[in-house]
């Protein structure tokens, strides 16, 4: 699984950040995208697709093939590889196709 | 079969020039009807309609200006489930075809007062079928399209109208050919015509002289070009439009919009921009999409924060005056051209009902009015 570089060591004294995933509490770096968190949790699927509802998670890392979209904070479907983590940010697993609430 | 020496092919009964929807729906409709059939295309980079289209299977807006056109459009809208039943059946692929009816959004007295005496205009042409259209309130239209904005204030609607996933149409195609009757043969832009005394056609590619007894031009924006090289002189005046996709949501509109359709597997196309812009098909403009953007938004309120992911050019395919074009060529018989904006809705008449006729050698006198005859009308 993921595990992070020693080169990233002196990020790892800055403030820590939790947020929650799935209701679960996730202790996170302040500079870690919801995507890094994600897999320094070991947490590999994200989300169910849209079409065949198949798990998919992080694959580029930078905003390309949004395989990583998550809920946050109930808002459908932003990337989390593109997303800081914020204290007390409630991350959720993205199920399928959104809504359009009309 | 990309790679294939050109001099071991056969002299083909046909070989269609374009491999798009156009050419694709001619070369499957011409199996059975004909021996052996070539279908020459260029490579990944060309002027793609087939590829960059919005997928509409339309005829409220086609026919203004000649009345033909809208009967041969209709036309097309009844074969289509035909055809989707019967690609579905061969290849497996279902190309999403839902014909349920369709809508022009119309905002404000001005463009429901515009409309409304375009359409009129339109229906009482000679040579248009009637069909059923009717002009709808915003309540009628809110009926059929849930969260209808109130800036949309009428919309004019026929049940003839519908979508299909254009890109799945052209797999369709591909997919039949590949099972064995169409030799297709990418990267084979023609670039001369040459016809033998004994009525043989040779088509000159980057990848060696293909030949056949008959061919069936149907490349596009090329057309004006190699229409050239058989004598005929077919004006063409692309038109680029541009699209913006929004990402997959769970189905919420089941009646297609002009403007606006959401596919089936849930992504959202909003388009229908039109500008004279050469052949610049490789650039979007921010005012055209944060125009359709606004459209969007004001039909559909709830699309507000639906996300924007991709967006497109592409260049209709017209020819000068915007209708189709079916001719054979007099200085060089056995030699058809066909031109036309709409590939995926007539893709179902070119299947069913030209293919035959260009099978059979010649096109009868009711598409007499679809020549190229009709740009080279003496001026008084």
């Amino acid at each position: 699984m993921f595990r992070r570089l020693d080169a990233t060591a002196a990020q790892a004294a800055g403030r820590t950040v939790r947020v929650t995933v799935d209701g679960a509490t996730l202790e996170c770096r302040e500079t870690d995208t919801v995507a890094a968190a994600l897999f320094a949790a070991n947490v590999a699927a994200c989300r169910d697709t849209a079409v065949s509802g198949a798990a998919r998670g992080p694959f580029c890392m930078m905003g390309v093939c949004y395989d990583c979209l998550v809920s946050i904070d109930g808002r459908p479907n932003p990337q989390a590889c593109m997303t800081r983590v914020r204290d007390g940010m409630r991350v959720e697993r993205q199920l399928g196709a959104r809504e359009v609430a009309v | 079969m990309a790679g294939a020496s050109t001099s071991a092919l056969p002299v083909f009964d046909v070989a269609v020039v374009g491999g798009g929807l156009v050419g694709s729906a001619i070369a499957y409709g011409l199996r059975d009807r004909v021996g052996s059939i070539a279908v020459l295309d260029e490579g990944d980079v060309a002027l793609r309609a087939s590829r960059g289209n919005f997928g509409l299977v339309w005829l409220q807006s086609k026919g203004f200006g000649m009345g033909a056109y809208s009967r041969w459009t209709l036309g097309s809208t009844r074969l289509w489930p035909g055809l989707a039943d019967r690609l579905q059946k061969e290849t497996g692929i279902d190309v999403a075809l839902e014909q349920k009816g369709g809508l022009t959004p119309l905002m404000g007295d001005y463009e429901v007062e515009a409309r409304l005496a375009w359409v009129q205009k339109l229906m009482a042409q000679p040579g248009v079928e009637p069909y059923e259209w009717k002009l709808l309130d915003h309540h009628q239209a809110a009926s059929l399209v849930p969260g209808l904005g109130p800036d949309v204030t009428g919309a004019i609607w026929t049940p003839h109208d519908g979508i299909v996933n254009p890109l799945k149409l052209l797999r369709a195609f591909h997919t039949a050919f590949s099972r064995g009757d169409v030799q297709y043969l990418p990267f084979h832009g023609v670039t001369a015509i040459v016809q033998s005394s004994s009525g043989e056609f040779s088509l000159s590619t980057p990848n060696g002289t293909v030949r056949a007894r008959k061919i069936v031009l149907a490349s596009g924006l090329r057309n004006g070009e190699l229409g050239a090289m058989v004598g005929i002189d077919l004006p063409m005046a692309p038109q680029r439009g541009q699209i913006l996709v929004l990402e997959r949501t769970r189905r919420l509109l089941d009646t297609p919009l002009v403007t606006l359709r959401q596919n089936d597997e849930g992504s959202w196309l909003v388009g229908d921009s039109q500008e004279d812009a050469g052949y610049a098909d490789q650039i979007t403009t921010l005012p055209i999409l944060a125009t359709l953007a606004d459209r969007a938004v004001r039909t559909l309120p709830a699309l507000r924060d639906v996300r924007a992911v991709r967006a497109w050019s592409a260049l209709r395919v017209r020819a000068q005056d915007g209708f189709p074009v079916y001719e054979q060529s007099t200085s060089h018989p056995g030699a058809f051209i066909v031109t036309c904006h709409s590939g995926v809705t007539l893709a179902a008449a070119h299947a069913e009902t030209l293919a035959p006729m260009i099978a059979a050698g010649a096109l009868p006198p009711e598409l007499d009015i679809f020549s190229t005859r009709r740009f080279h009308v003496q001026k008084t």
